[in-house]
C-alpha cells in the first residue's frame, strides 16, 4: 500500500543553480537571525552590513548570469517559472532593494544614529527610550527583516502557483509590517501605520488566498500553467470561476494600492520611516505588479476579454482619483504616496494591453518608477529640521537657493514623475499609452494623458516651491549624507538619465525577455 | 457527499469573517476575523481536494495554517505595542493619520 502511495509521489527535482538568488537572500535573512543570537549588539550592524550587500551582490550576479536562454524553465517541479519576465523583475528588485539597503544603513544624516528606533519596544517618549537613544542602541533586526523581505519579493514574481504566490507573498509582507512600525522620529505616526499595514495587509492576504482556494476548487490545481487549462476545459458553474478570479484580483489590486483599495498606502507611507518607504514605493510595488502580470496573464490568460474590462475601470480610477488627491497634499510624503498610487493607475494601463510589447512597457515603467521614487524618498530624508524630515511641502520655499544641488536632483525626480522628455518617465509612459493604443485602449489612453497632465502640475510646485520662491526664515537645512545615501541618490539619478536619453538599450533588452513560460 | 454544500458554507464563513475586520473595532478581533477567513480558504482547499481527488489542497491546508500562525506573531506583536502606548487596541483611535 505504501509503495503504491509512493510510486505515485514524483521526487521533487529542485534546480539550486537556477534558484539560487532566491535561495541565497534567504540563507542571509537566515544568517542575520543567528547573528543576532550570538554576537554582541555593537558588532552587529557591521556584520549584517557585510551579509546583506554580499548576499545582493551575489543574488544579482546569480541573476545576471543565468538569465539568459538557456536558464528560462519551469523549476522546482513546476511551481517557479524562470522566465524572461522572472528574471527581469528579480534583477531590478535586487538593485531597487540594494539602493534602499543603503538608505537603511546611513547613519550620519540624523544625529540620533539611523532611521529606526533605538529600542522598538519602549515606550515613545518614555524614560527608556531617552536611555536607550543615549546608549546609542539600535534595532539591527531590521536586517534580517529587510532580506526575509527580498527573498519572499524574489519568490513572488517568479511563483508559478497559487500556494507559492501566497507564501512567497507573507514571506514578503510580515517583514514589511514590522519595519513599518520601527521609526525613530514620530513614533505614534509609525506604529499606527504599521498596525493600518497588518491589518489591511493580512485582509489582503486573505481575501486572496480564498480566490485561490476557489480556483483550485473549480480547476483541480494551484499551477498557473494547469489553471489555464482547466478554465478553457470546464465549462460548469462560471459563478465559481468569477468569484475566484474577482477575488484574486480584488487582493492583488489591494498589495499594488489601486483604487479602490488605496485608502492604506497614503497612511503606510506615510508613517514608515523614510528607507522602509522607498523600499515598500520601489522594491515592493515592482514585486506585487509583478505577480500581478503573472497571475493574470498566465493562470487567467485564457479569460482576457472578461477581466479587461475589469482592470480598463480600475487602471482609469486609479489615474484619476490617485493624481487629483495628491493636487490637494500638504505633506510631501503624502504626496509621494499618492503619487505611488497614481504611477500604479499608469502601469496597469499598459497591463491592460496583453501583448508582448505591453509586458516590456510595464516592465519598463516599474524600473523607471522604482529607482525615480527611491530617489526622491533618498533626497527627503537629507532635507531636515530640528525635529526630524522636513516633509511640510511649504516650508521648503527657496530650498533651491540653500542647496542647488539637493533642490536639482529633486527637480530631475518630479520631471520624471511628471514624464517630461529626457527623463525615464517619459519612456515609460510613452511606452505603456502606445501599447494601450495597440490594444485598443485608446479612451483609457486619454484618461491618462489627462490623468499625467494633472499630476505634472503638483510635481511642477514642487519645483516652483524650491527655486522660485524666497527662502522661509528658521527653514529646513540640507544635510551632508555620508557615502550610502550618497551612492543611492546618484545611482537613482544616472538610471532616469540614462532610460531618458538612451531608452533604446534598455527597451530592446526588456523586449527581447518579455515572454511568460507557462 | 455535495462539494457545493462545503463551498458555500466556506463562502459563509469567509464573509463573517471580512464583516468582521471592517465593522469590530478591536484590533485583535478584526485580526480574529483574518484568521477566520484564512480558516474558510482551508476549508474550500480541502473541498477542492476531496473533489479531484488531489492532495495539492490538503498541502495547501497546512501551509496556509502555518502562515497564518506566523502572522499571529508579527500582529500581535504590532498590537501589544501600539496598546502599551495608547492604552486601547481600537483600530478607531489610531487615527493621526488622514488625508
Amino acid at each position: 500500500m505504501i509503495q503504491t502511495v509512493l510510486n505515485t509521489i514524483p521526487t521533487p527535482s529542485f534546480e539550486y543553480a537556477l534558484l539560487s538568488p532566491i535561495l541565497v537572500m534567504f540563507l542571509a535573512a537566515c544568517l542575520g537571525v543567528l547573528v543576532e543570537a550570538f554576537l554582541p549588539h555593537e558588532k552587529r550592524r557591521f556584520a549584517h552590513l557585510i551579509i546583506v550587500f554580499t548576499a545582493i551582490l551575489f543574488a544579482f550576479f546569480a541573476v545576471v548570469l543565468q538569465s539568459g536562454p538557456n536558464g528560462r524553465a519551469l523549476v522546482a517541479n513546476g511551481t517557479v517559472a524562470l522566465d524572461g519576465p522572472g528574471w527581469i523583475l528579480q534583477g531590478t528588485i535586487l538593485l531597487v532593494a540594494a539602493l534602499s539597503a543603503l538608505l537603511f544603513a546611513e547613519s550620519k544624516i540624523d544625529p540620533l544614529g539611523d532611521a529606526f528606533a533605538a529600542r522598538a519596544s519602549t515606550l515613545p517618549g518614555g524614560e527608556e527610550e531617552k536611555i536607550a537613544t543615549k546608549l546609542g542602541w539600535a534595532q539591527t533586526e531590521i536586517w534580517p527583516l529587510f532580506s526575509f523581505a527580498i527573498s519572499g519579493m524574489l519568490l513572488f514574481v517568479t511563483a508559478n502557483d497559487l500556494l507559492v504566490l501566497f507564501v512567497a507573498l507573507e514571506v514578503m509582507s510580515l517583514p514589511l509590517y514590522l519595519l513599518a512600525g520601527l521609526a525613530r522620529r514620530r513614533r505614534l505616526l509609525s506604529q499606527e501605520a504599521a498596525l493600518k499595514y497588518f491589518i489591511l495587509g493580512a485582509l489582503a492576504s486573505a481575501i486572496l488566498l480564498f480566490g485561490s482556494a476557489l480556483t483550485y476548487a473549480y480547476t483541480g490545481s494551484l499551477e498557473f500553467g494547469q489553471i489555464s487549462n482547466g478554465i478553457s476545459s470546464a465549462n460548469n458553474s462560471p459563478g465559481l470561476l468569477t468569484a475566484a478570479i474577482a477575488l484574486v484580483a480584488v487582493g492583488m489590486l489591494f498589495k499594488v494600492g489601486a483604487v479602490p483599495f488605496h485608502q492604506w498606502v497614503p497612511d503606510v507611507y506615510t508613517g514608515s520611516p523614510t528607507p522602509v518607504t522607498s523600499f515598500m514605493a520601489g522594491a515592493v510595488k515592482v514585486a506585487a505588479f509583478g505577480g500581478l502580470l503573472r497571475v493574470f496573464y498566465v493562470a487567467f490568460g485564457a479569460l482576457v476579454w472578461d477581466w479587461r474590462p475589469l482592470i480598463w475601470v480600475v487602471a482609469g480610477l486609479t489615474m484619476v482619483v490617485g493624481s487629483v488627491i495628491a493636487l490637494a497634499q500638504s505633506d510631501f510624503k503624502r504626496m509621494l504616496a499618492y503619487s505611488s498610487v497614481s504611477n500604479g493607475g499608469f502601469i496597469l494601463v499598459g497591463f491592460s494591453a496583453t501583448s508582448r510589447p505591453a509586458i516590456a512597457a510595464v516592465l519598463i515603467y516599474l524600473i523607471a518608477y522604482a529607482f525615480a521614487t527611491v530617489g526622491a524618498f533618498a533626497l527627503l530624508t537629507l532635507i531636515r529640521e530640528q525635529a526630524g524630515e522636513s516633509s511640510t511641502l511649504i516650508r521648503w520655499k527657496g530650498l533651491g537657493k540653500k542647496s542647488p544641488l539637493v533642490a536639482g536632483l529633486m527637480s530631475l525626480f518630479m520631471l520624471s514623475f511628471a514624464g517630461i522628455p529626457l527623463t525615464s518617465g517619459f519612456t515609460a509612459k510613452f511606452g505603456v499609452f502606445t501599447a494601450a493604443i495597440s490594444g485598443g485602449a485608446t479612451a483609457l489612453v486619454l484618461v491618462g494623458v489627462i490623468a499625467s497632465a494633472i499630476a505634472a502640475v503638483f510635481y511642477i510646485r514642487v519645483i516652483i516651491l524650491m527655486f522660485f520662491s524666497e527662502p522661509i526664515p528658521e527653514g529646513p537645512f540640507v544635510v551632508v549624507p555620508s557615502i550610502f545615501t550618497t551612492i543611492a541618490i546618484t545611482a537613482s539619478a544616472v538610471v532616469t538619465i540614462i532610460l531618458g536619453l538612451f531608452p533604446q538599450v534598455v527597451i530592446d533588452l526588456i523586449s527581447s525577455a518579455s515572454v511568460f513560460l507557462r | 457527499m455535495n462539494p457545493n454544500a462545503y463551498l458555500v458554507l466556506s463562502g459563509i464563513i469567509f464573509s463573517i469573517g471580512a464583516i468582521g475586520v471592517l465593522l469590530r473595532r478591536n484590533a485583535i478581533v478584526a485580526f480574529m476575523s483574518v484568521e477566520l477567513m484564512l480558516n474558510a480558504a482551508n476549508l474550500a482547499f480541502v473541498t477542492g481536494s476531496r473533489v479531484w481527488g488531489t492532495l495539492d489542497g490538503q498541502t495547501a491546508a497546512f501551509f496556509v495554517m502555518v502562515v497564518a500562525a506566523a502572522e499571529v506573531v508579527v500582529g500581535l506583536a504590532i498590537i501589544i505595542t501600539i496598546f502599551r502606548t495608547r492604552n486601547s487596541a481600537s483600530v478607531d483611535e489610531a487615527s493621526l493619520l488622514r488625508w
